[in-house]
């Protein structure tokens, strides 16, 4: 789904017939890709009317205009500017009657799929009555509906089942997946594949012999199991039941969306199609104008506005990255290489100090593609040539060319300096070397550089390939050149990213600190650790503090904290407490070393220690009210956010709270921190935070960003 | 010196992987993964860019049955347009010289500026064969029509059928293997057992000297495992530091078990390994900034009869190079003889010193040769070519030769001149 605005300038539709079969060419002139909108929709009802008057017409194929794609979806916009549930529903019920309209054309439809065919433009693909898709890699397919908060309300969630079952349905729309067509065509979206160049030639033929009477035959997907599962209404029931054990694992409870999609599924398949499709529309309306929808698609649009913001007032053009170094081939080095090479195919020279590093950095890289090939993400051609891309060993020899040279090595200032003028010695004149710090001022290390314009901070999170957000930080000195081409790398390689001002911690780790350092704080006065991390998942978190504690490592947290306080004092950040240095002292580093908080066991999380509260003197007796363990977890970290944002780490509040999200899974049904504290007021965020810093200490003394908005009843989102 | 025909082809730099014993640390590896190995670190050495390469030619004697063309593969590598054209060709043992030769022939043409010339051999990874009836039989089954008739056509083969044919390193046309004719040599040219294990013991001494002082790893590019818990091979693992005349004296002679003189200690092992020479016009070097190692003055290719001394033809085409060179024996400043046996080596010598051309060791494979390198078929020219061209830099040597004994009896002689 992408967003569109202007009305139609010329006919997005235009038609001729040949032989009986009219070939009907949609192609939205002003936009870069093909979205069903109102005039869009009315263009559709007045060709068909008109195919269908035309005596010459015995059946339709249908095509894109478009080179790579087909119909990316629904008009966004429209969709944002609906006011009411009952509003909404008449506008899924209106593109309802328009697929019905198709579906029972007279004359047979076939269409050729090339390039993207998502949500509403794949619904329309599913009322037709044949379907052709290009075995291409731009040819994706799918139903994303759900991950904006609503669903496939144009029949989606009546005719998709019906097509490929119960269970395969269902596990494309709960998810809101995307499938490449090879995949959509054995799960049997698309009655046929092949090569783009014949597209044309075989939907054309599809039409010809449908015109002739000819009408495809589907078996049913998924053999015995698939009879078994889906061809009754028991295994039905089992089916649900599973699905909807699944969604509620997966979201909390916390969205909506899945379970109305799986009752619309439920719905229709009980009660039948028009029934179904009545259900799906009511609640298609419901949905919409639920906060957590609205929430996701401001996310939505934010990352949007984010792929094309350069990062810098009047960016220069990037210079395009085809090379790339990277010094210190350890986890996050190699995490770094494997995801340019997936993502990118960006050639890639590694460094380290000794080849045994090098060998392991490299094969580290290499299982993100061994990973794509086991989950059949590419061929093994694909996979041969990829890996060809990495490359290493113990000089710098290869840097030479690198547009682009991230160091990766051990988070100490004189080290990376010393990394930084030996490699500045081979780069090219104009490349760009990064340092993925997260807690060494960029400033600082540019120091050492002879030209610090070229220096500049790319902090990426752990594991590279997984984690959506890079934080770019220019330091003082860093040429607007240098943002915009660390800032188009990293969005070439699939991040997110936010560029934020150098200071310690920059955005991500600075907003986050108060919610694990007050754990300290909170097991002293008697929480339990599952209390605490409970309630942090509750409210939406993907893990609790104290788990993510573990997760990070003791001794990290440890030194991080005191990077924080040095640079911020007391007043702003606390120390994780004395406890959680008592604990690093006893060898307990989290999940790495087997024990922290919790006990590990075969990579698996074993449950709470009871022995560390012994070792940190305290007793769990139940400590703060559980609302009130929230709240300082939650507000805590507003107040940080809102400071920082004051001081101007983070460019506006939209970068903020996607950094967030992305960075570390701030519940995005709430819309990150900033727009959090929007919704519960400044007025009241600032009495909560007063009244907990009355009882325990300035750390939580509301900070003069939200202080002003409180006065002036503003808002971060105006 | 200007070049013979008017444009000079400058050895710009080369490469190449350890030469590992067939079936050793490199066992994994096709002789497509060690050729592309060396073709891409040779890059990365030189910080070229791969847009500047024209055309890709490498060497291979035993190719793959999945693989017949390594040089275009080589070429396919991601760091090298796909729009340069490529080649494979096999010159027996001179393979790699054969490449570099017929780079040379096309810089100097004016047909490319900059070629990536080399060779690569995995003798761990030869091509195993079915025997002659079951191919045929196997053939015919798979054009039957039914299932009946592939099972009538199966029921023909025999267990003797299932022997897998290896190739043999023998002629074709005499049935006498490698070691045969160097049994045949040492016995007609006169050359002692004695003689011929010193030879073999010089060559590991002088190897195990260059190992050390780091002018043979200079030009070895280590290789990397592929997978977890591989080994990193730095160098090459058939030099011996422990080896000695009397221990040498103990093998028995392989060939000819009563009178014969050629072992294993003084015969080269079969290999694994690749090597990649990066070579253009003397114009194009200096445009894009290089200082070249030497420059290629001219080369020749002879053959004798296989069933006379088969590895006796670079007495022929030396001195037809060093004609073609315009230049004498006593004007070279190092040589590289390709050990394939001691008993060969000895015998080139000999139809050397029998030209009245007087035998200086002191220049000759001083960081000792195949024997105790290895001898990957394909590869081992580009090696050559390397050690010689990096080591003329180092002594700053005006004229350098090349002799190189082939399958087929054939031989191959280079002259590379420094300025």
């Amino acid at each position: 789904m992408v967003t569109m605005a202007p009305p139609l300038a010329s006919p997005a539709l235009t038609w001729d017939v040949d032989d009986g079969i009219a070939t009907v060419v949609l192609d939205l002139k002003s936009q870069p890709v093909n979205v069903i909108s109102r005039p869009v929709k009315d263009e559709f009802l007045a060709c068909f009317a008109a195919l269908r008057d035309d005596a010459r017409v015995r059946a339709v194929a249908f095509f894109s205009g478009k080179a790579d794609n087909f119909i990316a979806g629904a008009d966004i916009e429209e969709f944002v500017k609906l006011g009411s549930a009952a509003e909404a529903e008449r506008l899924a019920a209106d593109g309802q009657e328009m697929l019905e309209r198709i579906a029972r054309f007279p004359k047979p439809i076939a269409v050729g799929i090339h390039g993207a065919c998502l949500g509403g433009g794949f619904e329309f693909a599913l009322a037709c009555h044949y379907r052709v898709a290009t075995d291409h890699p731009k040819t994706q397919i799918g139903l994303p509906e759900v991950q904006l908060g609503i669903l496939p309300a144009a029949g989606g969630c009546q005719r998709l089942p019906r097509l490929v079952g119960a269970r395969a349905a269902l596990d494309m729309i709960l998810a809101g997946k995307t499938e490449r067509a090879a995949k959509a065509f054995r799960l049997g979206m698309v009655d046929e594949l092949v090569p783009p160049a014949i597209l044309a030639e075989i939907t054309l033929a599809a039409a010809r012999r449908m015109a002739g009477g000819w009408r495809p035959r589907r078996k049913r997907q998924g053999g015995f199991v698939g009879f078994l599962l889906d061809g009754n209404p028991l295994g039905r029931r089992l089916v649900f039941r599973m699905a909807r054990k699944q969604v509620l694992e997966r979201t909390g409870g916390h969205y909506p969306a899945p379970l109305a999609a799986l009752e619309a599924v439920e719905y229709g398949l009980r009660h039948g199609m028009a029934e179904g499709l009545k259900r799906e529309a009511q609640l298609f309306g419901q949905l919409a104008v639920t906060d957590v929808s609205r929430k996701l698609v401001q996310i939505f649009f934010a990352t949007n506005q984010l792929k094309k913001d350069p990062g810098v007032a009047n960016a220069p053009p990037p210079a395009r990255v085809h090379r790339l170094g990277i010094i210190g081939s350890g986890f996050m080095g190699s995490g770094i290489a494997g995801t340019a090479v997936a993502q990118a195919e960006v050639d890639v020279r590694m460094k380290d100090a000794d080849l045994a590093r090098v060998a392991q950095g490299i094969l580290a890289a290499r299982a993100i593609l061994d990973d794509r090939l086991k989950r059949r993400r590419i061929t093994k051609y694909e996979y041969a040539r990829l890996i060809a891309l990495l490359s290493g060993s113990d000089a710098y020899a290869g840097f030479g060319r690198a547009e682009l040279t991230i160091e990766a090595v051990f988070e100490d200032l004189a080290v990376k300096q010393q990394v930084l003028r030996e490699v500045e010695q081979v780069l090219p004149h104009d490349g760009v070397f990064a340092s993925n710090t997260s807690t060494i001022p960029i400033t600082r290390i540019a120091e050492a550089a002879h030209d610090p314009e070229r220096v500049i901070g790319m902090h990426f999170f752990s594991p590279v390939a997984k984690m959506p957000l890079l934080e770019v930080i220019p330091g003082a000195r860093t040429s607007p050149q240098t943002i915009s081409t660390a800032v188009a790398f990293g969005r070439r390689i699939g991040k997110t990213v936010i560029v934020v001002k150098d200071s310690p911690g920059f955005w991500v780790n600075r907003i986050l600190a108060p919610y694990p350092n007050e754990v300290g704080h909170l097991l002293a006065e008697g929480a339990s650790i599952e209390d605490i991390d409970s309630m942090a998942v509750r409210f939406g978190f993907p893990v609790g503090p104290v788990t993510l504690l573990d997760e990070v490592g003791l001794d990290v947290a440890v030194k991080v904290a005191g990077v924080m306080q040095e640079s911020y004092g007391d007043h702003i950040i606390a120390a994780p407490g004395p406890g959680v240095a008592a604990l690093v002292k006893a060898g307990r580093l989290g999940r790495k070393s087997g024990r922290g908080f919790y006990i590990y066991k075969g990579g698996k999380k074993r449950g709470v220690d009871e022995s560390v509260y012994g070792l940190l003197g305290v007793h769990p007796n139940g400590g703060p009210r559980p609302a009130e363990i929230l709240q300082r977890l939650v507000l805590g970290m507003v107040n940080e956010a809102a400071r920082a944002l004051g001081e101007g780490v983070a460019r506006n509040p939209r970068d903020g709270d996607i950094g967030a999200i992305f960075g570390f899974g701030f519940p995005p049904f709430r819309g990150g921190p900033l727009r959090y504290a929007d919704d519960l007021g400044a007025e009241r965020v600032v009495s909560d935070l007063e009244r907990l810093a009355e009882r325990h200490g300035v750390r939580f003394t509301p900070c003069e960003v939200l202080q002003e908005h409180a006065r002036q009843g503003t808002k971060f989102y105006s | 010196m200007p070049s013979l025909n008017g444009r000079r082809v400058a050895v710009v730099a080369g490469v190449r992987t350890p030469f590992a014993k067939a079936g050793t640390s490199l066992k994994d590896a096709r002789a497509v993964d060690l050729g592309r190995y060396a073709a891409r670190e040779l890059l990365e050495r030189t910080n070229l860019d791969g847009t500047e390469v024209d055309e890709v030619i490498f060497g291979q004697v035993v190719p793959s049955a999945l693989v017949p063309n390594v040089g275009r593969e080589v070429s396919l590598l991601p760091q090298l347009p796909k729009e340069i054209p490529a080649y494979s060709l096999n010159r027996a043992c001179a393979s790699a010289n054969q490449a570099i030769t017929a780079a040379q022939d096309q810089i100097v043409l004016g047909h490319s500026n900059v070629i990536i010339a080399g060779g690569a051999e995995a003798l761990s990874d030869i091509p195993i064969l079915a025997s002659r009836r079951l191919a045929d039989i196997l053939v015919e089954a798979s054009k039957a029509k039914s299932l009946g008739a592939r099972i009538k056509t199966f029921a023909k083969i025999r267990p003797r059928d299932l022997v897998p044919v290896s190739p043999a390193i023998a002629e074709p046309s005499t049935g006498e293997s490698m070691g045969q004719s160097a049994e045949k040599m040492a016995k007609e040219n006169h050359i002692s057992r004695e003689a011929q294990d010193r030879w073999a013991l010089r060559s590991h001494k002088l190897a195990v000297q260059g190992t050390a002082d780091g002018r043979l790893t200079a030009e070895i590019v280590p290789w990397l495992p592929t997978r977890p818990g591989g080994e990193i091979v730095r160098q090459d693992n058939g030099i011996r530091t422990d080896t000695s005349l009397e221990q040498m004296a103990k093998l028995k002679p392989v060939f000819d078990r009563r009178y014969g003189s050629v072992t294993a200690a003084n015969s080269s092992p079969l290999t694994d390994g690749a090597s990649a020479v990066l070579l253009m016009s003397d114009e194009k070097a200096r445009a894009l900034g290089y200082e070249p190692l030497t420059y290629i003055r001219s080369y020749a290719v002879a053959a004798v009869d296989p069933g006379w001394q088969l590895l006796q033809a670079p007495i022929f085409a030396v001195p037809m190079a060093l004609e073609r060179a315009g230049i004498q024996w006593k004007d070279l400043g190092l040589i590289e003889i390709h050990e394939a046996f001691a008993s060969q080596v000895l015998s080139n010598l000999q139809g050397f010193a029998a030209k009245g051309w007087e035998i200086n060791e002191d220049i000759i494979n001083v960081m000792g040769g195949s024997i105790a390198i290895g001898h990957p078929f394909g590869a081992t020219g580009g090696r050559i070519v390397i050690t010689l061209s990096n080591e003329m830099r180092r002594r700053d040597v005006q004229y350098g030769l090349i002799s190189v004994c082939a399958q087929g009896g054939m031989g191959f002689a280079m002259v590379l001149e420094r300025r």
